[in-house]
């Protein structure tokens, strides 16, 4: 019973993460690199263009939004999870780790928007539109700022953990209300949908998730350094920190 | 407990009534801007009276947040309510009272800005009054709900106000999107129960959820 917990309780440590993430980090960038050199290679190159709808190159931006997109939906459930974890559990990392996820949750959140607009102007003949996904991906975004800046905003961090975590718990029982009342909303207006999807040809959907996976490990790997800066922060004046510095400092 | 914080909540307002009244002539204020602002004939007036009258309800609802929960954390009264009663019934009895002193006034003077909205051009009767009554009613104590808990999660961090509207206005988009629906479809006369249904079915879920995470948050503040 103890041990099948066990890693749970040493995750709980500051001290055990940071010593062990060191080790997987470079796997993790390895990973990452082959797998975005495989993805892009395809992606950008080797893949066909689209014909059918007439989007010519601009297919390939396809593979680039959609792994954004995924991610940033995935990384406020993730952050919402370590929110409840760090309440329930009091676990410091838990805390830490969604103030890590936050920035890089709200940059994908912005790379898929971004893109969106991209691709939406040569395809759809407009930047925006006030399309279900658009919108509620556009909140999505106001929801990772709001956590954010609730963070910043107080002195004592003790405090700014717990009460962003209890926003982001809120937040994401309000994901799917905000996205199916977008959805209602927008059909009760007009008849059509702009993202409407065929099945993806094989030679589009493997890139595609060769990118997915790409994007996956890349956030893995960016919200393991943003939590280690930040337990860093957190931990500064316990031992182990200071031993580790000086032992940086000593390899110069 | 619960009837005795209730009270107390509603004589610190009455005691401070003119905070209760700012935030009605707000809405009022704010809703007769628009035809300066757009144009003052009935047509077009009509059909952006249910977006305007409810997003001025939901500015409203924000503004007045703050008085019904600042003080009583700057004086400490808020840190002796937490010692003698639970967290989620004084967060109960703090939106109750935020409700009773400025939703359903609201509520009430709603009728006044259809008028001025002119929500009843082109028709004999005054149905749209009612509907646009009823999804007020039914949408403001959600707004109350979900307000509180911003507003507690605000309360001790360095920045205020504006930090409130950033958290809570994602949240509200829901209810403004079904509120301000349920009165297009009543002026085109479309049905409008789903909509209401959706308004109500949003109200129960804050109910469950936000008495408890409000509580939750007012204990951090004041930790």
């Amino acid at each position: 019973m103890a041990s099948r917990w066990r890693w749970f309780h040493q995750l709980g440590s500051p001290k055990w993460f940071f010593e062990k993430s060191s080790k997987w980090l470079p796997w993790i960038w390895a990973g990452t690199l082959i797998l975005l050199g495989i993805g892009l290679y395809y992606s950008l190159w080797a893949s066909p263009i689209e014909a059918r709808q007439g989007q010519g190159h601009t297919v390939r931006i396809m593979y680039i939004h959609v792994p954004a997109a995924a991610l940033s939906m995935v990384g406020y459930v993730i952050m919402a999870i370590a929110s409840i974890i760090g309440l329930v559990w009091k676990m410091k990392v838990a805390f830490a780790a969604s103030r890590a996820i936050a920035p890089i949750g709200a940059a994908m959140t912005f790379i898929a928007l971004f893109t969106g607009a991209v691709w939406g102007k040569p395809t759809w003949g407009t930047w925006w539109e006030w399309d279900a996904r658009l919108t509620s991906e556009l909140l999505l975004l106001f929801l990772y700022l709001g956590f954010i800046a609730l963070h910043s905003s107080f002195a004592e961090r003790a405090k700014a953990d717990k009460a962003a975590s209890v926003l982001a718990i809120v937040g994401v029982i309000n994901v799917p209300i905000i996205y199916f009342s977008v959805k209602w909303w927008n059909t009760l207006h007009q008849g059509y949908s702009v993202t409407q999807k065929g099945a993806l040809a094989p030679e589009f959907q493997v890139p595609l998730f060769i990118m997915i996976g790409a994007f996956y490990l890349m956030f893995i790997g960016l919200v393991i350094m943003r939590l280690r800066v930040e337990i860093l922060m957190r931990e500064q004046k316990s031992r182990w920190v200071a031993e580790w510095a000086a032992g940086q400092n000593g390899h110069k | 407990m619960f009837s005795a914080l209730l009270k107390r909540e509603l004589m610190v307002a009455r005691r401070n009534w003119i905070g209760i009244v700012i935030p009605l002539f707000f809405f009022v204020m704010v809703v007769s801007l628009f035809p300066f602002g757009v144009s003052p004939e009935a047509p077009t007036l009509q059909k952006i009276a249910p977006g305007i009258i409810w997003v001025a309800a939901l500015l409203a609802t924000l503004l007045s947040l703050e008085q019904f929960y600042r003080s009583d954390y700057q004086d400490g009264s808020l840190e002796q309510t937490l010692l003698i009663a639970g967290p989620t019934q004084v967060a109960s009895a703090k939106i109750l009272a935020h409700w009773l002193l400025t939703g359903l006034p609201l509520v009430i003077i709603s009728p006044l800005l259809g008028i001025l909205m002119q929500i009843n051009h082109g028709f004999t009767d005054s149905t749209h009054t009612w509907v646009l009554m009823l999804s007020l009613l039914l949408g403001t104590p959600t707004l109350c709900l979900i307000g509180a808990i911003g507003m507690s999660l605000a309360l001790a961090a360095n920045r205020n106000g504006m930090l409130v509207a950033i958290l809570v206005l994602p949240l509200y988009v829901p209810i403004l999107i079904f509120g301000t629906s349920t009165v297009t479809a009543s002026l085109e006369n479309f049905s409008y129960n789903g909509q209401l249904a959706i308004l109500a079915a949003l109200l129960m879920i804050a109910l469950v959820v936000s008495p408890f995470a409000a509580g939750r948050a007012l204990k951090i503040s004041v930790s």
